[in-house]
């Protein structure tokens, strides 16, 4: 596919610093939930359902859409915020996040949200419900694609390597993963709990094929998105390295905003923050 | 055991009932974890190649991706023996079928403790409460390979996630064909009806329970035997019914006394305020051991002369 026009390009920046914000005021509000981890997955989701994936947020049924699986539930409010953007849902919804009666669970739950695939937050089981997912599309000689964003601590489940296994088995190259490689997890560095190095080696050993990009870089992330769906008889990893908690300077990086909403200075500043670079962005198109 | 009723293997009519169901739901797929000559989904595979799945030793894997299927509109059959089908893969089962109320279909073969030699670990006597304990989760253990066939089909027909486990021996058929019409989900079959005391069986105990009743018949002791297939949802008015009209109950599972069909049944009487003698037979809250199925079931007092025996003491209470 040919570069997107800069103003394109902008246009979806600016669209990444929008999620960003909603991120933000969503885990305020909530006073609860994963500043870092929805962060940084931010550029992924918005490549995905701006710009790569077949779906009609009109008919979020429809037997031929693309699927996007998020096996890191945890992210689910950058989910949110994008499926609040497509139209899914009213974006007013975003402010219930995690209060009762809402449509919007801590973590995602199919049947609930519309456009939300699997119910997840339990890490592991995303690669593997994608399996399934794949193997009835091909049956179904569907051409649909099927993409799941994992957390890079998430690698550290059994089930994922079994899911590895089982999809370069059936050569499933209508499905493509994406690590969000951002080297934190709960407890410390990715490399500290539980080494994950080579992640890359890792997946190419398990006979999947694999790119590894800039996961903050949208043009980046949408080449690599054509190449894995043009390459064929195996699955594909994207690696996308990323900063934990990116966009906000304070979280960047930062493990203590794993799972630690900020609170009122904080929100503060990170939405001066975040409106700084969309004023830069606007006065670019 | 009564020798003049017709041996065969419910997991073959599992298999059967599979290749039935391959040409009436073009979307029924199924999946295996390294069992298929066991579980029987080889007879499926054979004729339906293209949709059998072969997950290999990685049950997690395989429940997860038979949500996928269900996802995509498929019926999602998965089978391996029941200890791997729920203990090892809860999580899965709880996430992305139960919570996600997915149209997938477990069928487990060789639960309870009659898998005799390969020992405790093989032998599964949890899982009907590690299943009945799960929001929207239907849980059935058919008694013979008649209700097994009809099950499955009744299983594919309805919607919603089900577990389902027989044992591994073959096991006296109970039912003829004639007698399916009657079997549905939820509903208990009264097989034999007597006044003083009644047996609540699930499974493979429905058969001892019969040969109990006769056995008690020449002592002059006259008892109802009620097929409870399905533990969840459980046919509670059936057993109050029971509770009034006879004057104890005797529940028989091949399955811990903690949190099967025993423990069902004990909510629903007490609940209801419904005051009776009343006595669970299963596993007394151990594991078992190695050994010929026959002794096992005679160790841990789970064969028709137990049931006579206990019948007679908890009468006399």
């Amino acid at each position: 596919m040919k570069d997107l026009s800069e103003k394109k390009l902008r246009q979806l920046e600016l669209m990444a610093v929008k999620i960003r914000k909603h991120i933000i005021e969503m885990l305020y509000k909530a006073k609860s939930g994963h500043p870092g981890g929805s962060l940084s997955a931010v550029e992924a989701l918005v490549a995905l359902y701006f710009v790569h994936m077949r779906h009609n947020p009109k008919n979020p049924s429809d037997p031929d859409r693309d699927r996007f699986i998020l096996s890191k539930g945890h992210a689910a409010p950058a989910l949110y915020a994008v499926l609040a953007e497509c139209g899914y849902f009213p974006v007013e919804e975003l402010e219930k996040l995690r209060e009762i009666n809402s449509m919007l669970q801590g973590h995602p739950v199919c049947k609930c949200t519309p456009g939300v695939e699997a119910s997840t937050g339990s890490l592991g089981h995303g690669l593997s419900f994608a399996n399934g997912v794949a193997l009835a599309g091909r049956l179904d000689k569907k051409d649909y694609n099927v993409y799941v964003m994992l957390g890079d601590g998430e690698t550290d489940e059994g089930q994922v390597w079994e899911a590895a296994s089982v999809a370069s088995h059936y050569k499933l190259d209508n499905l493509v993963g994406m690590i969000d490689r951002n080297f934190l997890q709960i407890d410390g560095r990715t490399e500290d709990v539980l080494k994950l190095e080579s992640v890359r080696d890792r997946w190419t050993a398990f006979g999947w094929y694999t790119i590894e990009i800039d996961g903050h870089d949208i043009q980046e992330i949408l080449d690599a998105l054509n190449e894995a769906n043009s390459h064929k008889n195996q699955p594909t990893m994207i690696i996308l390295n990323t900063v934990k908690g990116k966009g906000v300077s304070f979280m960047e990086n930062n493990v203590d905003f794993h799972g630690v909403p900020p609170n009122e200075m904080e929100r503060n500043l990170a939405i001066e923050e975040l409106t700084l670079v969309e004023k830069k962005l606007e006065a670019m198109l | 055991m009564n020798s003049s009723k017709k041996m065969v293997n419910p997991r073959n009519a599992y298999g059967e009932a599979l290749v039935e169901l391959g040409g009436e739901y073009k979307n029924l797929v199924v999946l295996d974890a390294d069992l298929s000559k066991s579980t029987k989904t080889i007879m499926f595979a054979r004729k339906y190649p293209e949709r059998f799945f072969e997950m290999g030793i990685a049950e997690a894997n395989m429940i997860s991706a038979a949500a996928g299927f269900a996802s995509c509109g498929k019926i999602p059959f998965a089978s391996t023996f029941a200890v791997f089908a729920t203990g090892r893969v809860y999580d899965q089962i709880r996430m992305d079928i139960a919570y996600s109320n997915a149209n997938v279909k477990i069928f487990a073969t060789h639960g309870g403790i009659s898998v005799g030699k390969d020992g405790a670990s093989h032998q599964m006597i949890e899982d009907l409460a590690l299943m009945r304990v799960l929001p929207n989760m239907t849980v059935i253990a058919p008694s013979d390979a008649t209700q097994t066939k009809k099950i499955v089909h009744l299983m594919a027909e309805t919607y919603g996630p089900m577990y389902a486990r027989v044992g591994r021996a073959d096991a006296p058929l109970i039912y003829t064909t004639g007698d399916v019409e009657n079997i549905k989900i939820g509903k208990g079959i009264v097989v034999e009806d007597g006044a003083d005391i009644t047996f609540i069986a699930t499974g493979t105990m429905v058969e001892p329970a019969l040969e109990a009743r006769k056995n008690l018949l020449k002592q002059g002791i006259e008892a109802s035997v009620i097929d409870m297939h399905t533990v969840k949802p459980l046919d509670t008015s059936l057993v109050l019914k029971y509770a009034k009209q006879t004057n104890g109950i005797i529940t028989a599972e091949e399955h811990s006394v903690i949190g099967g069909l025993g423990a069902a049944v004990a909510e629903t009487l007490t609940e209801k305020n419904v005051s009776t003698k009343f006595l669970r037979m299963g596993i007394k809250d151990k594991f078992c051991e190695s050994g010929d199925p026959a002794d096992l079931l005679e160790k841990y007092e789970l064969n028709s002369k137990h049931m006579v025996r206990k019948a007679k003491k908890l009468l006399k209470k």
